[in-house]
């Protein structure tokens, strides 16, 4: 098609060297056997350090446990809203809808502390402390407006009386349902329960208000690490997950690539 | 199918996780211990004015420097061949996975004195200290967000009609004339949701601050995360405040955007 010229190519580098640097650090340090910024030697023992700390590996745990969950309720109930939304017409869907927005434009921040004075309040009411269960709540909460915001296109694209047709057909509600509705917006609610997840993982600053004294997730136990000076350990850490990234990103591209090969032979 | 009775426990549950909180943010603000009304907790938070107008200020900074980097960069990616245009967002991309602490610690490390920015610039005669001011803060929010420039302008430029720049080209434009009067104003609605997508958090972010800035480079989401342990009253006060700032600018930034998409 077009040829890239050589200006581009510079500003692209200088991008990647921006974006790449830092990770190339951490990983660098990883390895370095002195605790100060100088190079000491070459080690792997912050690697085995890591692997004997039980606080980051309950906090992988949590984090993945509250992701999976999180993700799981927030697609089942957004996506019977989204399809429960569709039926609303005029002032009180577009009332629903501008609400969903509330969470995805409020900082996180805010929405933190709102739901810390929530649970305070409704913790010395029912007697419960913050912890997994309160994080868990406040999780879905910021991923359900996502997958409602990923299947309602899908839903208005849909052509209404598929439902009927497939009654007309034999089949119950209860079948037509699952296999001609929610099989027709599978793929806005698969794309809902990935931002959920991924939204879930990476997040701090929600769990940081609503964890309560003991839960701890990864980004949480990392700032708790970084507290106490810098330990090399966080590098290691580091280091691996960039890897598994890596991997996931590599497996996703090798399944796209084949993905538009079979298109093709089609 | 056409029920509208499964979005109600959706309807619940936004009531009780979503506006109640929100209600009980500004109940908090407006009364002290003793649950009367009372508007002391404004006054307390009147104090950390200046630390409000520096987040914002940084905020603003860091947003224009996202965006002069993620504009051309949009362009060029967009230029591109298809499947390179795919492998460069996805390496743009891939940092942003890594969990946020750690890319700013990421930075922390390398601006550090002795750190490798240090010793590169050392060997050539040049000494100083880069971490712990606010330069290294908007550094390292634009580390941070810059991607989320890049993707809603990049997106939004793919979806210009081809036909449209031939037609321009065949009617006499130039290059920087077919920029200027074509691709330019159809980027515009990724500019906006780019600006708002950077300046919302940048504005609100804490810990970034604590970790790259400076004695006086305090932010507001740092000043919220430490008084609403001790006093939530204060606390809930300054996230209103911030909240009616963010809802103005998203306001602002929507009529902009209509206007543009006028014109």
């Amino acid at each position: 098609m077009k040829k890239t010229g050589i200006l581009t190519k510079i500003y692209i580098a200088a991008i990647m060297v921006f974006m790449y640097a830092p990770i190339a650090v951490l990983i660098f340090y990883s390895f370095n056997k002195s605790r100060s910024a100088a190079w000491g030697g070459f080690t792997f023992k912050w690697y085995f350090e890591l692997f004997e700390s039980n606080n980051l590996m309950d906090a992988l745990i949590n984090t993945l446990l509250i992701a999976v969950l999180a993700s799981l309720f927030a697609t089942i109930l957004g996506t019977a809203a989204a399809i429960g939304i569709n039926n609303f017409r005029g002032k009180s869907r577009a009332l629903i809808q501008n609400v969903s927005n509330i969470p995805i434009i409020s900082p996180d921040i805010v929405m933190g502390v709102s739901l810390m004075l929530l649970f305070t309040f409704l913790g010395v009411m029912f007697h419960f402390e913050m912890g997994f269960g309160t994080v868990l709540l406040s999780h879905i909460c910021f991923c359900v407006p996502f997958v409602v915001l990923n299947v309602m296109p899908r839903i208005r694209r849909m052509d209404q009386s598929l439902y009927d047709a497939a009654l007309d057909l034999g089949c119950n509600p209860f079948q037509a349902f699952f296999k001609v509705v929610i099989h027709e917006l599978m793929p806005g609610i698969i794309s809902g329960m990935l931002i959920s997840f991924t939204y879930s993982i990476d997040d701090f600053v929600i769990t940081h208000f609503t964890q309560g004294a003991r839960f701890q997730n990864l980004s949480t136990e990392i700032y708790s690490m970084l507290r106490r000076k810098f330990p090399p350990t966080i590098n290691a850490l580091s280091t691996l997950l960039f890897l598994v990234i890596i991997i996931i990103m590599v497996l996703i591209n090798v399944h796209d690539r084949r993905e538009e090969k079979r298109r093709a032979q089609k | 199918m056409k029920s509208k009775k499964l979005a109600i426990p959706y309807m619940l549950w936004m009531l009780v996780f979503t506006m109640i909180p929100l209600v009980m943010i500004g109940f908090t603000a407006f009364t002290d211990n003793s649950g009367s009304f009372s508007l002391s907790a404004f006054a307390d938070a009147f104090q950390y004015t200046n630390v409000f107008l520096k987040s914002l200020w940084i905020a603003l900074i860091s947003t224009i420097i996202c965006l002069i980097i993620a504009y051309p960069l949009a362009y060029m990616i967009s230029q591109m061949k298809k499947s390179t245009q795919n492998t460069v967002i996805m390496l743009v991309m891939i940092p942003m996975w890594m969990n946020f602490l750690l890319r700013i610690y990421a930075w922390v490390l390398l601006l550090q004195s002795g750190g490798p920015l240090d010793t590169l610039l050392s060997a050539i005669g040049i000494h100083g200290n880069y971490n712990n001011n606010t330069v290294a803060v908007i550094v390292g929010m634009v580390y941070e967000y810059m991607p989320f420039m890049l993707l809603p302008i990049y997106t939004v430029m793919g979806k210009i009609d081809v036909g449209l720049i031939e037609a321009a080209q065949d009617l006499g434009s130039n290059k920087v004339a077919v920029f200027r009067k074509v691709i330019f104003p159809l980027s515009v609605p990724g500019i906006i949701s780019g600006i708002t997508m950077v300046f919302v958090p940048t504005a609100s972010t804490f810990v970034v601050a604590q970790y790259l800035g400076g004695t006086d480079d305090i932010m507001i989401g740092d000043v919220i995360d430490k008084i609403f342990f001790a006093n939530n009253h204060t606390g809930a006060a300054i996230s209103l405040v911030l909240m009616v700032f963010i809802l103005i600018f998203l306001v602002l930034m929507n009529l902009f955007g209509d206007e543009e998409a006028i014109a």
